[in-house]
């Protein structure tokens, strides 16, 4: 255990340094000036002087090896810079977006967890009727539905027509910090979280359908059959117990999904979290916060397989065996 | 009692199904085919006479002369609909293509060209899936310098690994087949085997894969657009019709934003639905399902 533990830990530091290494170099060799793009609209305030006076304050005019050296030195005592957009340390800005994409995310995945689960399985019970078509015909119908889209009829349906939850942001317009409520944030939180579960239930429910349907089909089931079990009491004694595992793992390692998920819904609903400021960053060439963006989701995702790898392991003892006995983890 | 009738129920259903899923199949590809046409030629045809402003004819809801409504402009939503998904097709299709030859490429060297190769290959397929898939677009976009180039670098360069992963098992599996052996006991070279064995057995597979690659390319370059990478008001991609609605849904105009994105589903969806009934026709195995 301890050295699957230490082995997941040196895959997680060579993946962050390599992602590290990547995104510098590409944004290196991209035709973006970052002094232009940190002028921006003064270009024509700014003189040469000035502009190198920028460039040199900035320690551009170093060569690449040497900036690179400086640069991961800072990410390593956990610097990553100053965002232009914000004006203030990048980790600062990570850590309060985050907070706000954090709970947006983990209710979606909670609620599509749930969902998802219950209508796959439902179908998978009733393998072939109308229940069962239905169940998968709306699912692969949402699998091909843009989010943004879905987010846009959300709004337009629940915010501007029925006028249940606000339009946007993720505190009321106009109101002081400090008298925004819990269930004011809560009701700004509630429709981008439904739109993403909404959404996510499609992956979930045909995953879990498969599952049952294989299970269904096996041996132990038809015994079970044989012995006069059926509907509900199959499913309790047969089903879930087979397929819970393998579900609970697709959700944990759907993190990336719903990462892109979640900028996306943030864009629409202008809900103040990190996808919207990657976005910001991205259109306005803020490239300390959006290397901070892609720094912190790399480390989202990696978190999120390793929950999956650790709860199989923790449940399913043949794992545990087979990769003592073989002595590799990694892929499989 | 209960068992034994839906027992029976399934023995006979699937009997029926079988003779009508080859029929279904060229039904839905030719229907694909026929919408996929239509909106090609829609916005070949359509041309520029809708997109022309119309202060006249500004903000009105679906009627029968504009079916899907004018926007803000006058401008006719059914035309500027149209283009902006062929936009759509073709960004896709040069995105989904270049990532599909890029996988192709990728999963062959990687099961043939020796072990460090592949260790290197597998690793920066991993390295590209462990940043979220828009985020990693939004990156490769941004490098790029925005605007439509970015774009399609953006959604090209993030779509080959899942592929890549497919063909190199496949490869993986096939080199030890026996005729493969044989073959290379003969003296043919790797080159040999590769371009005349693997590449023919790899055909359906890889066809399948360009074509499932669609909707994602698809989808994603129409999220990147709605976001505002590549934003060019003269040619307006599907994204930037949505993100453009988005001012105009507190005044009412819902059918600014509910027809284009229900235009773009349908067309993800027949992508889709080809893809699927492409492989249970070239697949064998897929009689039994």
């Amino acid at each position: 255990m301890w050295l699957f533990l230490a082995g997941k830990f040196l895959r997680l530091l060579t993946l962050l340094v390599a992602v590290c290494v990547f995104s510098f170099l590409l944004l290196e060799f991209s035709p973006i000036d970052p002094v232009r793009a940190y002028v921006g609209a003064d270009m024509l305030k700014v003189g040469p002087e000035q502009w190198a006076k920028i460039a040199e304050y900035w320690g551009l005019d170093r060569p690449l090896p040497e900036r690179f050296m400086r640069w991961s030195a800072a990410v390593l005592r956990g610097d990553l810079g100053v965002s232009m957009i914000f004006r203030r340390p990048v980790l600062e800005v990570i850590g309060e977006r985050s907070l706000a994409s954090l709970a947006l995310m983990l209710t979606a995945w909670t609620f599509s967890g749930v969902f998802g689960f219950a209508l796959g399985a439902l179908a998978g019970m009733k393998q072939g009727t109308w229940t069962d078509r239905v169940i998968k015909w709306y699912c692969l119908t949402l699998a091909s539905t843009p989010l943004f889209w879905l987010a846009l009829l959300m709004l337009l349906t629940f915010a501007v027509w029925l006028g249940w939850f606000p339009v946007g942001l993720g505190v009321p317009a106009g109101v002081p910090a400090h008298e925004v409520t819990f269930a004011d944030r809560l009701r700004h939180l509630l429709l981008p979280a439904l739109t993403l579960s909404i959404a996510g239930v499609a992956g979930v429910a045909l995953h879990t359908r498969q599952k049952l349907v294989e299970v269904l089909q096996s041996d132990y089931v038809l015994f079970a059959r044989a012995r006069g079990e059926s509907g509900l009491q199959l499913f309790r004694r047969h089903g879930w117990r087979n397929i819970a595992l393998p579900v609970t793992t697709l959700q944990f390692a759907s993190f990336s999904e719903l990462f892109g998920g979640s900028v996306l819904a943030e864009q629409v609903f202008s809900y103040p979290g990190l996808g919207q400021a990657a976005v910001q960053a991205g259109l306005r060439g803020d490239v300390p916060l959006l290397l901070g963006v892609v720094i912190f989701s790399a480390l989202f995702v990696f978190s999120g397989n390793l929950a999956a790898e650790l709860l199989y392991r923790l449940i399913d003892p043949r794992l545990r065996l087979k990769s003592a006995c073989c002595k590799q983890g990694g892929y499989l | 009692m209960n068992s034994v009738k839906t027992l029976s129920l399934s023995c006979r259903n699937p009997n029926r199904r079988r003779l009508n899923r080859r029929q279904r199949t060229l039904v839905v590809v030719a229907l694909a085919a026929a919408y996929l046409l239509l909106l090609l030629g829609g916005g070949l045809l359509l041309g520029e006479e809708g997109l022309s402003t119309n202060l006249t004819r500004r903000n009105m809801p679906p009627s029968l002369s504009y079916p899907l409504g004018t926007d803000w402009l006058g401008r006719d939503m059914l035309a500027r609909t149209v283009q902006g998904l062929s936009l759509s097709f073709a960004v896709g299709l040069a995105a989904a293509g270049t990532s599909a030859f890029i996988a192709l490429v990728l999963g062959l060297t990687s099961a043939l060209g020796g072990k460090r190769l592949d260790t290197v290959i597998t690793w920066l397929v991993d390295l590209f899936l462990a940043v979220p898939h828009l985020v990693l677009i939004i990156l490769i976009a941004f490098v790029f310098g925005g605007g439509i180039t970015g774009v399609i670098a953006g959604v090209t360069f993030t779509h080959w690994p899942a592929l890549t992963r497919l063909l190199r098992a496949e490869v993986l599996q096939l080199r030890s087949a026996e005729f493969v052996l044989v073959s290379r006991r003969l003296g043919r070279s790797r080159w040999w085997v590769a371009t005349r064995h693997l590449l023919p057995h790899l055909k359906p597979q890889f066809l399948v894969g360009l074509i499932l690659l669609f909707p994602h390319a698809i989808l994603h370059e129409a999220a990147v657009t709605f976001l505002g990478f590549g934003l060019s008001p003269h040619r307006p991609a599907i994204g930037v019709i949505l993100s453009e609605s988005m001012h105009y849904l507190s005044a009412g105009s819902w059918w600014l934003a509910f027809f284009p994105g229900l235009a773009l589903l349908t067309m993800v969806r027949a992508f889709d639905v080809l893809g699927d009934n492409l492989r249970l026709l070239f697949n064998p195995r897929s009689a039994q399902e």
